[in-house]
């Protein structure tokens, strides 16, 4: 028993180590969503803000490629209407073809059309931007992960919108320490994965975007909206998931119970 | 397999089958009538799980190649695409990848319930045997699965795994270029992995089918580990354990439905959802959580060729498990010692695992040294050690007597009940 006691005392010595994180990365703000939770849907109004601020913001630099216009009237989305998601592509200038001619050629945007990207490649993003590549946010809120832990993510997921929100919320002045070895051209921003400097500029400010709905439009509240709707872009089928979750979780739970007891009723002649 | 049902063909029809293929009597001996202790626990239900996921596996498996597309530049949007455009396509591939850590959690318990009740000893040892291979095959499969989306942990889980094989002496470079088909992982790296994704579970399929047959010859070990003595001691399969294990298949069911519609990306890794970048390494990269434990073993040794030695040890060390445990007695019930080391053996296991998600530095090295030598320490001279000075405790008569002391626990066998 004394092995088996110095294995615990190992054991949480070797807990109590910090968790491994990213370089230094701070863990995300643990803001709360109405997407969360086994019954979590998402809030149709904060998803079609969270759209605009896409629109108007992001989109000048970040593609969103996986995505397509038709999926803004999908259920379990922002729920725009057909007509509203027709009107909206069509503000989005596509590049199709070849035509006729045998020249490419731009037109309006059509609801099958995925979302266009804002520039043609890789080198032109990057080149446009510092020498860093924008990267596409259909699935950026799944790709990243705003704390780690193995019971932390259990319980509080894997914090990818909350690592959204505090990016965009959370550029600071840089601690005196590090500031006199600030990059040219980077921003201090201590919830970045990829360690403290970012190129991104903070991309919101107050009352940047006014929403048809009067809500309020304080970075805090834009960052909160287009972190929401980036993670129903990255999950679009998740109340259909949640959903279906639910109601496979309580047919299977009454079959166990009735099996249990054809089980005892089997077995009770049995000595076992 | 056969022998144990008195089937009589009745119709003409079955009759003129049964001279021709006695198919029909093969299924009623061997999965209806075959005789099975009746003192089988739950932990004895993981075998039907198991067999119920690989047909998950296999299923799920077969639609999403249907959408899938094996080629680097196309291979993750393809999987975005069943996520999104494909109907149901995010449940079958939630399925599909949950299914993976489902299979591990359920061979894990198994093979653990295998060592407790010393289901590898004589007469089970080839049972024991295939066992160990379905569990290599199941590796490699879960493996180059992993490789197939092409996120950034798949391509670079893929270098580091096959960049072992590098450490062979003379011959390692040119191996890992073959496997890799180029001089990098890259598109014949993943065609060749989709191939062998598809390829290696029907190997399962057939060696699962040898592993049932193994089983048959001597029958179910069971928790005492005393062999079946008469008819008494045994049930017919059915409708006793297709029942229970019907039972038992659905909670299993329960907690996997938990895990694919709650928390369907808990047991993967968010930066597999950036394509696989050759350009961008990342800060960590790790392996599946269920081949932790021999990642440690493999980082713990400071030689590269040294730690893929021990990586392949460890699990080859498990082919000779019967015969490094010297004990006669199968159930660790009766082993006071055993029961103890065993346990010891599974936390270890568990720290190991722990170990294999940190980053192999400072006290992280030292205590994956210290498990992984206690790992091999177990197999190589605790085992062997524990038959030799054991005294065991004295093993029932038979089942149905063990059974029967259980129910009537009031009374001990030989001894006088003192009056209250």
């Amino acid at each position: 028993m004394k092995l088996l006691k110095t294995l615990a005392a190992a054991s949480l010595a070797l807990l109590a180590v910090p968790a491994f994180a990213a370089e230094g990365q701070r863990d995300a703000k643990d803001i709360s969503y109405s997407f969360e939770g086994p019954f979590g849907h998402f809030d149709k109004g904060q998803l079609q803000r969270g759209y605009k601020v896409y629109k108007e913001v992001c989109s000048a630099c970040h593609s969103m490629h996986l995505v397509s216009f038709r999926n803004l009237a999908d259920h379990g989305g922002p729920g725009f209407t057909e007509e509203q998601v027709k009107a909206l592509a069509a503000t989005f200038t596509v590049q199709d073809g070849p035509g006729e001619d045998g020249q490419m050629f731009d037109r309006p945007g059509l609801p099958s059309d995925r979302f266009p990207s804002p520039f043609p490649n890789e080198q032109a993003a990057k080149n446009a931007n510092g020498g860093a590549l924008p990267p596409d946010l259909s699935l950026i809120t799944k790709s990243r992960a705003g704390w780690y832990g193995t019971f932390n993510q259990l319980i509080n997921g894997i914090g990818g919108p909350e690592y959204v929100y505090s990016v965009l919320t959370g550029f600071e002045e840089p601690p005196a320490e590090i500031a006199k070895d600030a990059p040219e051209g980077k921003h201090y921003n201590p919830y970045f994965a990829n360690g403290h400097w970012i190129t991104m500029a903070p991309p919101l400010t107050d009352g940047q975007v006014t929403f048809d709905d009067g809500a309020p439009d304080k970075v805090d509240d834009m960052a909160r909206d287009v972190s929401a709707f980036l993670a129903w872009t990255a999950e679009p089928k998740m109340e259909e998931r949640k959903s279906m979750g639910f109601a496979t979780v309580i047919y299977l739970a009454i079959l166990a119970v009735l099996l249990y007891f054809v089980k005892q009723r089997i077995w009770a002649k049995v000595e076992h | 397999m056969g022998g144990h049902s008195n089937y009589q063909p009745k119709s003409a029809a079955e009759k003129w089958l049964h001279e021709r293929l006695p198919i029909v009597e093969f299924v009623k001996s061997s999965a209806l009538d075959f005789p099975t202790p009746k003192n089988l626990n739950y932990w004895w239900t993981f075998g039907g799980i198991l067999a119920l996921m690989l047909v998950v596996q296999i299923v799920t498996g077969i639609v999403l190649v249907m959408h899938y597309t094996p080629q680097a530049d196309l291979a993750f949007n393809s999987v975005e695409h069943i996520m999104r455009d494909v109907n149901y396509g995010w449940l079958l591939r939630y399925m599909h990848a949950n299914g993976a850590s489902m299979f591990f959690i359920a061979v894990y318990i198994h093979i653990f319930r295998g060592m407790y009740f010393g289901s590898y000893k004589a007469p089970r040892e080839v049972l024991w045997i295939i066992g160990v291979l379905i569990y290599l095959v199941m590796m490699a499969t879960a493996f180059m699965g992993y490789v197939l989306p092409w996120g950034q942990m798949s391509f670079w889980g893929a270098k580091v795994i096959t960049n072992l094989f590098s450490a062979i002496p003379f011959v390692g470079e040119s191996i890992t270029t073959w496997l890799w088909g180029g001089y990098a992982v890259d598109n014949p790296t993943l065609n060749r992995f989709f191939s062998l994704h598809y390829l290696l579970p029907f190997v399962l399929a057939g060696l699962v089918f040898l592993h049932i047959w193994a089983l048959h010859v001597p029958g179910n070990n069971n928790p005492t580990g005393v062999s079946v003595k008469s008819g008494q001691d045994t049930v017919p399969f059915h409708p006793y354990y297709t029942m229970k294990d019907t039972f038992a298949i659905v909670v299993f069911l329960i907690f996997f439905a938990l895990f694919l519609f709650f928390a369907p990306n808990y047991l993967g890794h968010a930066i597999n959802y950036q394509p696989a970048n050759p350009l961008v390494t990342p800060s960590h990269i790790v392996p599946e959580w269920y081949y932790l434990p021999f990642y440690a073993i493999l980082r713990a040794i400071p030689s590269k060729l040294g730690g893929v030695v021990a990586m392949f040890g460890s699990i080859a060390i498990l082919f000779v498990l019967p015969w490094l445990d010297t004990s006669k007695v199968r159930s660790g019930n009766y082993r006071p010692l055993f029961k103890v080391f065993f346990w010891i053996f599974v936390l270890v296991c568990i720290g190991l695992g722990y170990l294999g998600s940190k980053p192999p530095e400072g006290l992280y090295v030292t205590f994956s040294r210290l498990l992984t030598f206690y790992y091999f320490l177990h197999f190589l001279v605790i085992l062997p050690l524990l038959g030799l000075l054991e005294t065991p405790k004295p093993l029932p008569s038979s089942i149905s007597d063990d059974v029967l002391a259980r129910k009537k626990p009031a009374v001990p066998q030989g001894q006088a009940q003192p009056a209250e």
